[in-house]
């Protein structure tokens, strides 16, 4: 077979098995696990073949065209570069390990057939995304996630915050989507093509019309997509979703796609200076306000999802640099180690009972219980903090150096302004992500207190995942010599001075840390606190959603628990109120739109209720008065009605009389 | 002789019969009032046939055809007025008044035992 | 009033002029009794001295054959058809206080208006047209006789039937029905 027809497999496959999964959940229970992993399964190996044969070379490009579409022409078309190949590897090998993870994770769900299928979609949606050549089929796949991430946010439809954070993420993604729609129109229409290459062929040769316009309505969709401030508030949210769900959408799929968009189409970004710097700003406040977000939360999934944001942050710090090599490093190491991150996170949730780290921290045993899911924790929290040899180091300093040979002035794609915004940010968030990576490891797994609960053997389904993954997140940065010829070319490798100071850097936020909560976990035995779920010997979904559901009740809010040994409440001193929920963007959002909304569809539903309806209800009773005048002539005597009758005739006859006179005597 | 005059006396007792028909509660009344009606035509028929001389004279034919039917008429009208009167025990004209409209909106009684029916035919 | 019908010039023009209007005068008065009296007896008894004045000015537009049928038919059998008719519905003897209905004032307006419209009419239309009664009776019985059975022939057999058909009818209505419990009443 052709590497195009390897490459047209790849997200088909998901795709038939996702609506094979919807037609047989049902009927036939026995198929719903095989049709669920093997399909991604044989996607991720084809992606493997594909990313094997493409091998970083020249640009794999296939085009067909369906039917012609007027002016601007829309294509189904291929285009596999290292990117691609690279990218579609990821969401292969990510949403394999999700699928046999969930198989274990969810294996006593009544929903799971149409989770599984759900998921399948959401994976060939993501690989369409990854491959297609086409702006507008690329927009097919966007969408499609969208809508999936909708439906698997909201999986535990029964608890409320599931169903108002499948609303935010779909409403949230859509506002950004909007402005990205009208985007690429107007790419398109500056350069005559949907067509990726027609469209960085017109700007590497005449250049956009109105570049700086175009690239900040697409960035508005990308910060949607990929969570970046101000429109990130629905991520967090969205932790009410499984965690495989969380694992799918921050690793591989949702959050990368506008990364990827963003790295696939960088000419057009860095046509506009402006752009970039608005990107090099969007990226260091996200960065930085996310990183001390997740200092602060008390949901261990929370944690791991600021940290996601913080990540994307990055990625998109490394685009605002213009070095797009970078940036999808950083998006593959990251989603190696997150992924890894947020299994590991659902089994330990479903071995403490509760996603409260205040909890767990007052709980002992917990790494006896599933040594697995600590010592893989332990790893991709190294990789998290970036310290060298793990993977996030190498991508990270990747990073960091492009932001820095940028300001100083060695690269010029982008203004150095950008560059030393991204880089102090950087820094200040790398001292902050070992803080709360740190946090974490030693709330959830260094905890004292009562013993933690025994739920037998988590399933191998599960572990074997963990462990799988951990290898990538251990070892994939060494792959970094490599990996410079499947990229723009550029030299990934870490630098001394950069490499020194971020890890200096990171070393010192974990030892503060670790200081911090030498100090307060005496304290933390006299203040008893914690949680946990109704059914503990339940299914890990089942736990999940019940710990979930519990937070808010238990802690009184769902971000954050009033717990005074948490060393992040003490780093961050009067900070840590509002880091808690988010700096507060929610509340703003809530005033800014929220409010003015609900105004006006207030307002709606009085002018519709109160005026239209009253014109409504006015013709009815109109109507009904000239029936009662109408019924009162019905009296039933014979008599008046002839008498109206001839009375009538005598009228008429006079009428004729007079008409007749007048017109004889004109 | 002048044609006004029985013109004249034929359009007034045409107006003194309509204003008994329509004053009248007895029904027989009534039907004496549309006689007063029915003659003030045959006064008119009779005037004019004499005053254009018709050759067929139809006039008069039909004066004749008329006071036949109008016999007949009142054969009819008071056999109906006697069953009206027999049945309700009032030969008052404005007491018939089943055709009005009454305010009670009686939801068809065709309705329920419809809807009884479809019960019926539900449960059979 | 053969012999005035025979020969029209017994009377002057106007001396028959004068006597229709005295009948007519008559006419009417008897006919607006019949329609306000709160007698209902003698309301039929005035319609018999209305229907007379009416023969009695058929003859003097000498058209004797139609006189005589109004005496036969309508003051003979008419006018009992209708005293019987009052009498089985037991109509009260004397005053009754209620022989007008509520309609009372339409039918007088309607009645007037009509009346006014009417008598407009036809004295604007015929203010100038004068019947000649002189020259042969235009309504002798012979001549009567002779154009019904020569020229209406048809119809006179048709209201023939009309008028068995009308027997039938009012036997059927005023017969009591005999297997009355089961008719519905």
């Amino acid at each position: 077979m052709t590497t195009t027809t390897l490459a047209v497999l790849v997200p088909l496959l998901p795709f038939l098995g996702s609506a094979a999964g919807l037609l047989l959940g049902r009927r036939a229970p026995g198929f719903v696990r095989p049709l669920a992993v093997l399909p991604t399964l044989a996607a991720a190996v084809l992606a493997v073949f594909v990313a094997a044969r493409q091998g970083g070379g020249k640009t794999i490009e296939a085009a067909t065209q369906l039917t012609p579409t007027g002016s601007v022409p829309i294509d189904l078309a291929l285009h596999i570069d290292g990117f691609a190949a690279l990218a579609a590897v990821l969401v292969g090998v990510v949403a394999t390990c999700v699928q046999i993870y969930s198989t274990g994770y969810l294996r006593d769900d009544p929903r799971y057939p149409s989770y599984a299928a759900l998921v399948s979609l959401f994976t060939s949606a993501m690989l369409l995304v990854v491959y297609s050549g086409d702006l507008m089929v690329l927009l097919v796949g966007w969408e499609i996630m969208g809508i999936c991430s909708y439906f698997l946010v909201g999986h535990y439809w029964e608890t409320p915050e599931a169903r108002a954070a499948s609303l935010k993420a779909f409403l949230v993604t859509k506002l950004g989507d909007v402005p990205f729609l009208i985007g690429l129109f107007a790419l398109a229409a500056d350069a005559g093509t949907f067509r990726i290459d027609g469209i960085l062929g017109a700007v590497a040769g005449d250049g956009l019309d109105h570049p700086t316009l175009i690239a900040l309505l697409l960035l508005a969709g990308v910060a949607g997509k990929s969570a970046q401030f101000p429109l990130h508030t629905w991520l967090p949210d969205a932790m009410a979703g499984p965690t495989p769900v969380s694992a799918l959408i921050h690793a591989a799929t949702m959050v990368a796609a506008g990364i990827y968009f963003v790295a696939r189409l960088l000419p057009v970004f860095a046509s506009s200076s402006a752009a970039l710097t608005v990107l090099a700003v969007m990226a260091a406040i996200t960065m930085v306000g996310s990183a001390l977000a997740a200092l602060a939360q008390d949901d261990i999934k929370r944690v791991l999802a600021y940290s996601t944001i913080g990540q994307l942050g990055y990625m998109a710090g490394a685009l605002a640099v213009g070095d797009r090599g970078a940036a999808v490093f950083h998006l593959l190491s990251h989603g190696a180690f997150k992924a890894l991150l947020f299994l590991a996170a659902g089994a330990v949730i479903h071995a403490a009972g509760t996603n409260s780290l205040s909890a767990m921290s007052r709980m002992s045993g917990l790494t006896r219980r599933i040594p697995d899911a600590y010592w893989t924790m332990t790893v991709a929290l190294l990789a998290l903090a970036a310290l060298p040899p793990f993977a996030g180091f190498f991508s990270k300093e990747a990073v960091l150096v492009a932001a820095e040979h940028t300001a100083l002035g060695d690269r010029t794609v982008a203004p150095a302004g950008a560059g030393w915004t991204v880089l102090v940010a950087g820094l200040l968030t790398a001292l902050l992500t070992a803080a709360y990576a740190m946090r974490l490891w030693l709330l959830a797994f260094r905890g004292r207190g009562a013993e933690a609960p025994d739920h037998g053997r988590q399933p191998l389904a599960m572990t074997t995942v963990l462990w799988v993954l951990a290898v990538p997140s251990l070892g994939f940065g060494l792959s970094v010599t490599y990996l410079d010829d499947w990229f723009d070319g550029h030299a990934l490798t870490p630098t001394v001075t950069t490499a020194v100071l971020g890890t200096g850097i990171a070393v010192v936020g974990a030892l503060v840390t670790y200081a911090v909560w030498q100090r307060t976990r005496a304290l933390a035995a006299r203040t008893p606190l914690g949680a946990v779920a109704a059914h503990p010997e339940g299914g890990a979904g089942l736990v999940e959603a019940e710990a979930i559901a519990g937070h808010a009740p238990a802690y009184g809010d769902i971000a954050s628990a009033p717990d005074p040994a948490d060393p992040g409440r003490v780093l961050l001193g009067p900070l840590h109120r509002h880091a808690a929920t988010g700096f507060h963007l929610d509340a703003v959002y809530r005033t800014l739109f929220v409010r003015p909304v609900q105004a006006g569809a207030s307002l709606v539903r009085f002018l519709d209720r109160e005026v239209v309806d009253t014109y409504v209800r006015g013709a009815g009773t109109g109507t009904n008065w000239l029936g009662w005048l109408v019924r009162r002539a019905q009296t039933g005597n014979v008599q008046t009605y002839l008498s109206a009758l001839l009375a009538g005739s005598v009228v008429l006859a006079i009428a004729a009389v007079v008409l007749a006179n007048v017109a004889a005597g004109a | 002789m002048h044609l006004a005059y029985p013109a004249v006396l034929a359009a007034l007792l045409f107006c003194v019969g309509l204003y008994g028909v329509l004053a009248r509660r007895n029904a027989i009344l009534v039907l004496m009032s549309v006689e007063l009606m029915l003659n003030a035509v045959n006064l008119n028929l009779v005037a004019f046939d004499v005053w254009l001389r018709d050759t067929l004279h139809a006039g008069q034919a039909f004066t004749l055809f008329i006071i036949a039917i109008a016999a007949a008429e009142i054969g009819i009208g008071l056999a109906i007025v006697l069953m009206v009167y027999r049945n309700r025990g009032s030969s008052d004209v404005d007491r018939l008044r089943d055709t009005a409209e009454t305010d009670e909106s009686a939801p068809a009684p065709g309705e329920a035992p419809a809807a009884a029916g479809e019960k019926a035919e539900a449960t059979a | 009033m053969i012999l005035a019908a025979q020969s029209p010039g017994f009377l002057s023009p106007s001396g028959v002029e004068i006597a229709f209007l005295l009948v007519g005068l008559v006419t009417l008065g008897a006919a607006v009794v019949t329609v306000t009296t709160r007698q209902l007896v003698h309301a039929a008894l005035w319609l018999v001295v209305t229907l007379g004045g009416l023969a009695v000015a058929y003859l003097l537009l000498t058209a004797e054959f139609i006189a005589w049928v109004q005496v036969l038919i309508y003051v003979g059998s008419v006018v009992v058809l209708l005293l019987f008719g009052l009498m089985l519905t037991k109509a009260p003897i004397g005053r009754s206080p209620d022989a007008d209905s509520g309609n009372r004032p339409v039918a007088l307006v309607v009645a007037l208006a009509a009346a006014a419209a009417l008598v407009w009419v036809v004295v604007d239309a015929f203010r100038t047209t004068w019947i000649d009664l002189d020259g042969p009776a235009q309504g002798s019985t012979k001549a009567s006789g002779e154009i019904l059975f020569r020229y209406w022939v048809l119809p006179f057999e048709a209201l023939s039937v009309l008028l068995l058909a009308a027997l039938v009818g009012a036997i059927v209505l005023s017969r009591k029905n005999t297997g009355e419990k089961e008719g519905p009443r």
